[in-house]
């Protein structure tokens, strides 16, 4: 990767590590006496990491300037790896605490491997690991692809994949020492939350300038959703992780908001995390590689912008929807009720629009396991959005709050819709960008295809399931007008569908790692002679003939 | 209408400010009002501020993720109230930087949970669960009794609450580490000192079992014990109708 930076950029490499270097000596020598200091260890041992294999290679000879002919996929190809090794790290943690929560003995006497500090390497592992490396990768893929203008340089690309991988190990290591801000889905402390918005900024950068430069006149529909995530995200990020530090040297903070704002402003944060990063953001995905691998145009031009701009504009009033008969005011619960409603108009409008696109193709899904893994993911993607817009009704919220049922949903989601068109998606790509004929293996993906469905499947049932019963059991009465059940009744009664939920899970991570395998294999492949698709290339630099576009 | 869109769509920046504006319209409506609204947090005349000691206890509930299982909200719902007390009140958690409501339940909510049971059941609660509870399925926490409590940096964390605006006096601050060790530690001067800076009904005693040192446990239990017993609103204000 180093041989690809121009004479200037490895310049300017040298100096990000090097600055990196004196931050993290400072967090270490303010921070000896906290956990910290540790982490001013972690972020010191990575730039010397860095600067050494840059060093390695500083004299390699400058890129030649027919690259320029060419887009810039290096950081894609990296970023599939990782949000592959991620996703086989986050399920992991997550089959472990399910089978926590079945048999509690399992784990060791040791305050890292105890559920509490496992379970945010599990969710932000995932989310942020296993999702924000699909996005970051395929975002850089489409953004190319869809304005044909390569990206701006080869520095940025890289400073955003491998800073923000920085902010996913800061994060999962510091859970397990004990560094949590508490706040779900945006745990880390205030040092990686400003590290991760200098990151946000670089990125925001390479989407503006590469767009700027398009050569196309129209922005495309999976720009739109990818800068929504970017811009959005940045919003959220920045607001709900406003806080205090008690010293430079101290990991603790305390945030700027307490009690009934602090909530409304978590959960505002948290449903549009769900909104922008698992959303948005893989909606800009679906937008392009389900209409390249099918080999259809978008559905309906027109639907992609009202569901756009419904999503945009309505997700961001749902959040209050999580504190329905809290100490949060009523009329805050009424809105966030609303608009959570109204917002399965735009949801579905999306999900339509991506089954409809594969009118005419549907023989394609029934042959080749990579389309059907998106078409399953738009399936889901509407089956979850149903779900969450019934659930935020206050009388449904009344019994599946704090129940499993949440816990379902959510997977139904993540499993079901984000990890299916991820999967997709990258099996698709996986192809194109190493120059390869086919994927090593399609009956691996048949196999990953129906792990993953059962999978979420035996899961999904065994949460909503479990919510049910456990909603129910809390609010059943006896005739004399008593609760008929004590809280460990109902926590007995989960027992079998805690098993079965480990089950599942260990299901969908069987896929996981079979995905891996095969895209590895795929990678380890020999590369054909003369495989150059003369198309593939920014425009200016290509033959005249018009190429169709997804979705013109 | 699409004919606009057909002309923002070729305007990168346009389109850039579009989405932050349409995307900032919900969070301003509902967020912003709740810090200008008088009656969205009650008034509580008695609430008291979280001990040092206390403080401690609640980063360490914070550092463990309780969270992730406890909630401490009580809902406005008659199952709720029966089970676990009255429904919580917004001013209950005015001090809570950042707040714990939680949004699952794998274990009970905790809202009300001081006082509920004695020191010595909480230890051994939490030191294993299932020596009292045999179903239960929460990690034991053995380390909270091995682990001496930090109490070195507890005045950094008092201002740093009060800068976020917890009204600590100087004096509390100045004496944070000594009242954590002084809550631990019954009938010594230390303990006198609590009482004085924090009120007559702040619980002093040998939370877990031990005089003499202070350990994770100790804080972890103190925490637990004050829960819902900062002010007593939610007792004697009339509740409005539960569903």
């Amino acid at each position: 990767m180093i041989s690809q930076l121009t004479g200037n950029e490895r310049v300017l490499a040298a100096l990000t590590f090097l600055i990196l270097l004196c931050v993290g000596v400072t967090m270490a020598a303010a921070g000896r006496d906290d956990l910290i200091g540790t982490h001013g260890w972690v972020i010191a041992v990575s730039a010397i990491a860095g600067a050494v294999a840059l060093l390695r290679a500083y004299d390699a000879p400058e890129p030649s300037p027919a690259r320029l002919s060419e887009y810039y996929d290096e950081p894609s190809k990296v970023g599939i790896i990782l949000t592959l090794v991620w996703g086989v790290i986050g399920m992991l943690v997550g089959v472990w605490i399910a089978a926590l929560l079945a048999w509690p003995e399992l784990t060791i006497d040791a305050a890292w491997a105890s559920f509490g500090r496992l379970r945010p390497v599990h969710t932000s592992g995932v989310i942020f690991g296993f999702g924000g490396n699909a996005l970051i990768a395929t975002s850089f893929h489409v953004l190319q692809r869809t304005t044909r203008a390569r990206l701006p340089d080869q520095f940025s690309p890289w400073f955003v994949l491998l800073g923000y991988n920085l902010f996913c190990v800061l994060a999962a290591s510091g859970y397990l020492m004990g560094i949590t801000q508490s706040k779900e889905y945006a745990e880390p402390e205030w040092y990686a939350d400003i590290w991760l918005v200098m990151v946000w900024v670089v990125y925001f950068s390479i989407y503006i300038r590469t767009l700027l430069r398009r050569k196309e006149p129209h922005i495309y529909v999976a720009n739109w959703y990818y800068m929504a995530f970017i811009l959005v995200v940045a919003l959220l990020h920045i607001i709900n992780n406003l806080a205090v530090p008690i010293s430079f040297g101290h990991a603790k903070s305390y945030s700027l908001f307490s009690g009934v704002q602090d909530a409304m402003t978590q959960w505002w944060y948290g449903h549009n995390a769900v909104a922008f990063f698992l959303t948005a953001g893989f909606l800009g995905m679906m937008y392009y590689y389900l209409p390249k691998r099918a080999g259809r145009p978008i559905y309906s031009y027109r639907t992609s912008i009202i569901s756009f701009w419904g999503i945009t504009f309505m997700y961001m009033w749902a959040g209050s929807h999580h504190l329905h008969y809290t100490a949060l005011p009523h009329w805050v619960q009424s809105l966030g009720m609303a608009f959570s409603v109204v917002l399965l108009v735009p949801s579905w409008a999306s999900a339509g629009n991506a089954l409809l696109t594969l009118n005419g193709a549907w023989h394609k899904v029934r042959d080749d396991a990579v389309l059907r893994f998106m078409m399953l993911a738009a399936i889901f993607y509407g089956l979850a959005t149903f779900e969450g817009s019934f659930m935020a009704i206050r009388a449904v919220n009344s019994l599946s709050h704090y129940t499993d049922w949440t816990i379902g949903h959510v997977h139904a989601g993540a499993l079901g819709w984000v990890a299916m068109i991820t999967y997709g998606s990258l099996y698709a790509l996986t192809p194109w960008l190493w120059k390869r004929p086919a994927l090593y293996s399609a009956k691996l993906v048949e196999w990953h295809f129906w792990l993953a469905l059962s999978g979420t499947v035996v899961y999904v049932f065994a949460m909503w399931n479990s919510g049910v019963i456990q909603g129910l059991m809390w609010r059943t009465y006896n005739d004399s007008g008593t609760l008929s059940y004590s809280f460990v009744d109902s926590l007995v009664a989960m027992h079998p569908y805690y098993i079965a939920r480990a089950f599942g899970g260990l299901l969908f991570l069987a896929g996981a790692v079979i995905a891996l395998y095969n895209i590895v294999m795929t990678i380890r492949s020999p590369v054909p002679v003369a495989s150059e698709s003369a198309t593939d290339i920014p425009l200016g630099l290509q033959p005249a003939t018009p190429i169709a576009q997804a979705g013109e | 209408m699409f004919n606009f869109h057909y002309r923002l769509e070729r305007n990168a920046i346009g389109f850039v400010l579009a989405i932050i504006v349409v995307a900032s319209i919900g969070g301003f409506i509902e967020i912003a009002p709740l810090f200008t609204i008088d009656d969205t947090v009650e008034k509580a005349p008695d609430m008291r501020v979280y001990t040092p000691l206390e403080i401690a206890g609640r980063n360490i509930y914070i550092r463990e993720g309780c969270y992730a299982c406890h909630s401490q909200m009580i809902r406005t719902l008659r199952d709720e109230v029966e089970r676990y007390g009255p429904y919580s009140l917004a001013v209950e958690s005015k001090y809570d930087h950042p707040m714990l409501w939680g949004s699952k339940r794998t274990g009970p909510d905790l809202a009300r949970v001081g006082g509920k049971y004695s020191n010595d059941w909480m230890t051994a609660h939490l030191n294993n669960p299932r020596d009292v509870v045999p179903e239960s399925n929460m990690p034991a926490y053995r380390w909270l009794l091995r682990n001496q409590l930090e109490t070195g940096d507890l005045g950094e964390h008092l201002s740093a609450l009060r800068a976020v605006g917890v009204p600590y006096t100087d004096d509390m601050i100045a004496n944070a580490p000594k009242d954590a060790v002084g809550q631990a530690n019954p009938d010594t001067d230390l303990a006198t000192g609590v009482i004085e800076r924090y009120g007559e009904k702040t619980d002093v005693s040998l939370f877990d079992g031990n005089q003499g040192s202070v350990t994770e446990m100790d804080a972890l239990v103190a925490y637990l014990q004050v829960l819902g017993h900062l002010t007593d609103a939610a007792h004697t204000t009339p509740q409005n109708e539960v569903e």
